[in-house]
């Protein structure tokens, strides 16, 4: 039997206020355990909650970003469970009311094709601490720094139809995330977490699946992988006669593999009901409309315009436009050099090769986008050759030299146009190679053409690379040619 | 000087009668003395007390005196207090010591006011005779063998003992109100919103009001007007301008138009409190206002309906209470779940684990919709009485509680006891304040006049009481124990 693969993504976006969604505490990553906590984190008798006004307006950015409905009127629920890591014994939320309603993204596949997925809704929501289970000697430590850290949870509708999709998904929301500068999106230190639903069907079928839900992926990676081993174990159950049952799981990218975590019947009834300690948010019009002047341009609106007015391929302006630092490189570069094609080779290959390289993000390049606009601005100039200009950038790149000018004025790699000095060079080589000129003379006139490719090496390497390329090909056609 | 209210307080103080330090070491010894007895303190702080007595001297001998410097108060043990146990009558928080003031106690340390301890009350403020204390019982001081009332028992029965001329109280169904009545003192619950809730261990967060207690209208005015306002500490404070409550008390009532709630006069009213209630009325009439019936027709279901919304938020805001960071834990918990349970179990007394479980039912799947979602929809009804009521008449008058001050042990039944709450019930639902005031008694127990304004009315309430203790002298009677001497 044809199976098909339907997911669907709640995924959490930490947000990137400086404190906490409910209190003034840091929400800085990394301190010692439990010193970005205060009374009203640690949930300390009587103390009480004071929404934070940035992550508001964050959620709105994001929910106006994906053309979503921002409604008037937003609730905060309280969601019940004990857990040592959850101070209050609630997490507070929105359950009923959420502050973006329903919206949508456009995600970008491998073959250059787009499609839209629906958001359900976005909703705010404070994060519990961490529990540490290592360490303590058959005892449970609590770190309390991430409790209240804001996080706005995008649940998707179950539009995904394969492993690929999911993580193009997910993708898109990081970049969008990412543009609005409202998440630093950084997924090693849980910056964006997702559940996946996943459910399989036969092809044609129009009733869903029973879904699993496999909690708390944390990379791009690990949702393919455990998408991928989901689909596998659901459809070998149900050809087996066996049944999918309702249930949570846990994703273990060591054994890559998904675990059983508790069924719906072990679940636990949340009791949600609105929190009377916080106000219901109410936006006015004036306040929304000023957030969506300040919206910057997103990725969609990027791809569009590089390949549109820049007139980029589909492929290099889904490229450049993937993330908010890339799209910044690239358009510094584009205007130092003042051409967008060159701009877009450069970054996409000998940059993007030696960032990868070296493991490298794109903003701790080493080579900043103005060394990089200046250096192909001297290509396009013909100051230098393609081949000299790779050696200039490696210079750069270890950093050798402030500027690409600084660089070929140290190193002579200044293009060679001089026709005179060029022949001199010319003639020395043909002197200094009897041999292949007697080869050359004795080949076949349709061969020559192969041969020339000899002599143009040694005329470059005698110029250490500067000769232009063209020049040299030229004259020494006309010279090896007159000697036959 | 215990015989003082605040106000003459105040002024004895200006007048240099007698200093701070000396007025509060009275008191101090008064609390030693007969405390032992009535149970009202739970924590009592000496020495941070004369220091802040001390302080207040040198305010005032520097010029620098406000209208309340150096006057001893008491706080309800649900005010957090830095550095300063705050139990919440619990066995749970017997060893919290919170590191920050409640909004309350700062602005009332800010005025110079000097704090003499924590007073006793029902376990997390849930109760109606203060018997549901970690801390034990507190007497009547009009008769040791009755309840003073709840939750804010320790906080009357000390103010009527004379052991304080002030204390502060919370009241979210009535627990400054009832105990003022059956202490036979003043109490005030302000409008919901009117003063922060921000340190204030929470019962029910949308219903929690904090107010003073005095022994007159003019002495909650003056701390009324101390601890109210805006905090943006207290999302639900309301960011409204504070006026001065004392300005208004002298205006006359003529042509004030008084509702009497139908509702508030029907079966299980006690003769005598109907009586005494009936009289202050009359006592109205003559000083001018004028009496009209007017009906509350939803008061019936206003005890039901606190009994599902109470409960509910109380079952999340007490969940906190887990053993895992502060407060009672089990000793050698076996796992997570042996933790919660043997801690929870321990550290909560019978009423409070009763009102957890109501509350975790009806936000239970399948029963939110029938219960609180419906409760919610009652609450409004309730409140829209109120408005309607206040479209016809200034103030409505009625009994604070049913009967007199109950024996110590006479309601054993749980639903017996919340039905003591009858008339307070729904001026919390409603979120409208009220005040009472002593009007008479039935046998040797007082009787309070509950008066209750729309929202933010504090001003015309404290006026209305105020022109009634001018007229009559119940305010003015004390128990025996506030006559005894040291």
């Amino acid at each position: 039997m044809q199976w098909e693969t339907v997911i669907g993504l709640e995924v959490h976006v930490q947000l990137a206020t400086r404190s906490k969604i409910f209190s003034g505490a840091s929400t800085a990553f990394g301190a010692e355990p439990n010193t970005q906590a205060c009374a009203v984190d640690l949930g300390l008798p009587g103390v009480l909650p004071v929404l934070n006004e940035a992550a508001v307006a964050m959620a709105v950015q994001f929910g106006l970003a994906i053309h979503a409905e921002i409604p008037e009127v937003s609730v905060f629920d309280r969601k019940n469970y004990f857990y040592p890591d959850l101070p209050k014994g609630y997490q507070t939320s929105q359950m009923y009311h959420p502050i973006v309603g329903a919206g949508e993204v456009e995600i970008t596949l491998d073959d250059g094709s787009t499609k839209r997925i629906r958001v359900h809704h976005a909703h705010l929501e404070e994060d519990a601490g961490k529990s540490l289970h290592e360490d303590f000697h058959g005892m449970t430590g609590v770190d309390l720094n991430r409790a209240g850290t804001p996080l706005l949870e995008i649940v998707s509708e179950p539009d995904l139809r394969s492993a690929k999709e999911a993580a193009a998904y997910l993708k898109a929301i990081h970049s969008i995330v990412t543009y609005l500068g409202i998440s630093d999106g950084n997924m090693a230190e849980g910056s964006m977490r997702c559940d996946v639903n996943v459910s399989v069907r036969p092809v044609g079928q129009e009733a869903f699946g029973t879904r699993a839900e496999i909690k708390n992926v944390n990379s791009f990676r690990f949702v393919e992988r455990a998408i991928a081993f989901e689909v596998e174990r659901q459809v070998e159950l149900l050809e087996d006669g066996g049944q999918v049952i309702q249930e949570t799981r846990l994703f273990d990218p060591e054994r890559d593999e998904t675990r059983s975590m508790r069924t719906k019947e072990e679940a636990n009834d949340y009791r949600y009901f609105p929190c009377p300690d916080l106000l219901p948010v109410v936006l006015d019009r004036a306040y929304v409309d000023h957030l969506r002047e300040t919206l910057p341009e997103l990725p969609a609106d990027k791809r569009a315009r590089f390949e549109g007015e820049l007139g980029l391929s589909a492929y290099d302006a889904g490229v450049l436009s993937a993330s908010r630092e890339m799209a910044e490189y690239f358009e510094r570069v584009r205007e130092v050099c003042g051409d967008a094609k060159q701009a877009a080779n450069w970054v996409q290959g000998e940059l993007s090769g030696a960032l990868n390289r070296e493991g490298l993000p794109i903003q701790h390049s080493p080579v900043s986008a103005d060394r990089l606009g200046e250096l192909i601005a001297r290509v396009i100039d013909d100051t230098i050759n393609g081949k000299a200009a790779k050696q200039v950038f490696q210079a750069l790149w270890n950093g050798e030299g402030a500027s690409a000018d600084e660089v070929i004025a140290a190193k002579g790699l200044k293009q060679v146009t001089d026709s005179g000095a060029i022949e001199a060079m010319i003639d020395r080589v043909i002197a200094e190679s009897p041999a292949q000129v007697a080869q050359y003379r004795d080949a076949e006139p349709d061969k020559r053409g192969k041969m020339i490719g000899y002599f143009v090496g040694q005329v470059m390497k005698a110029s250490r690379g500067t000769a232009n390329p063209q020049q040299v090909n030229a004259l020494l056609k006309e010279k090896l040619d007159a000697l036959c | 000087m215990h015989d003082k209210t605040l106000s003459e307080l105040a002024a004895a103080l200006e007048a240099g009668e007698f200093s701070s330090r000396e007025l509060t070491a009275h008191l101090l010894a008064r609390i030693e003395r007969f405390d032992d007895d009535l149970n009202s303190f739970i924590t009592i702080t000496p020495e941070p007390a004369l220091e802040a007595a001390d302080r207040a001297d040198a305010a005032r001998a520097a010029g620098k005196a406000g209208p309340l410097t150096g006057l001893p108060l008491a706080l309800k043990d649900i005010f957090c207090t830095t550095g300063v146990k705050t139990s919440a009558g619990s066995r749970m928080l017997d060893t919290f010591v919170a590191p920050y003031d409640a909004t309350v106690v700062e602005r009332l340390k800010a005025a110079g006011t000097v704090s003499l301890g924590k007073t006793n009350m029902d376990e997390f403020a849930m109760g109606s005779s203060n018997e549901n204390s970690y801390y034990g019982p507190v007497k009547n001081p009009w008769d040791p063998a009755a309840v003073p009332g709840g939750s804010s028992g320790g906080s009357a029965a000390a103010v009527a003992a004379g052991l304080v001329p002030a204390a502060m109280g919370t009241d979210t169904g009535g627990s400054i109100r009832q105990p003022a009545a059956f202490c036979g003192i003043t109490g005030l619950k302000p409008t919901y919103g009117r003063v922060s809730r921000y340190g204030i261990i929470a019962y029910a967060s949308s219903l929690d009001q904090a107010g003073p207690m005095a022994r007159t209208a003019e002495d909650c005015a003056r701390l009324l007007g101390a601890i109210a306002g805006h905090d943006l500490r207290d999302s639900t404070s309301v960011a409204r301008g504070v006026p001065d409550y004392t300005g208004e008390l002298e205006a006359p009532l003529t042509g004030l138009k008084i509702g009497l709630p139908r509702e508030y006069f029907g079966d299980g009213l006690d003769p005598e409190v109907e009586a005494a209630v009936r009289e202050a009325v009359k006592v109205y009439e003559s000083l001018g206002a004028s009496v009209r019936e007017v009906s509350l027709p939803h008061t019936h279901y206003a005890i039901p309906a606190y009994y599902v919304i109470a409960p509910a938020e109380a079952s999340s805001n007490l969940s906190r209470y887990d053993g895992v960071r502060f407060g009672h834990r089990c000793d050698n918990p076996q796992d997570l779940i042996d933790l919660y349970k043997r801690s929870r179990a321990e550290g909560f007394g019978e009423e409070v684990k009763r009102r957890i479980l109501i509350g975790t039912h009806t936000l239970s799947e399948g029963f939110f919709d029938a219960y609180y979602k419906k409760a919610q929809q009652v609450r409004r009804l309730i409140r829209q009485d109120f408005l309607d009521a206040f479209e016809e008449v200034d103030v409505l008058m009625g009994p604070a509680s049913p009967t007199p001050a109950f024996d110590l042990g006479a309601n054993k039944d749980p639903v017996s006891m919340y039905l003591q709450d009858i008339y307070t019930i729904a001026v919390n639902l409603a979120g409208i304040p009220g005040i009472s005031v002593p009007a008479g008694f039935a046998g040797r127990r007082p009787v309070g006049l509950q008066i209750l304004g729309t929202h933010f009315a504090e001003a015309r309430l404290l006026n209305v009481a105020h022109r009634f203790q001018q007229a009559t002298d119940w305010h003015c009677r004390r128990p025996a124990i506030a006559e005894e001497t040291v």
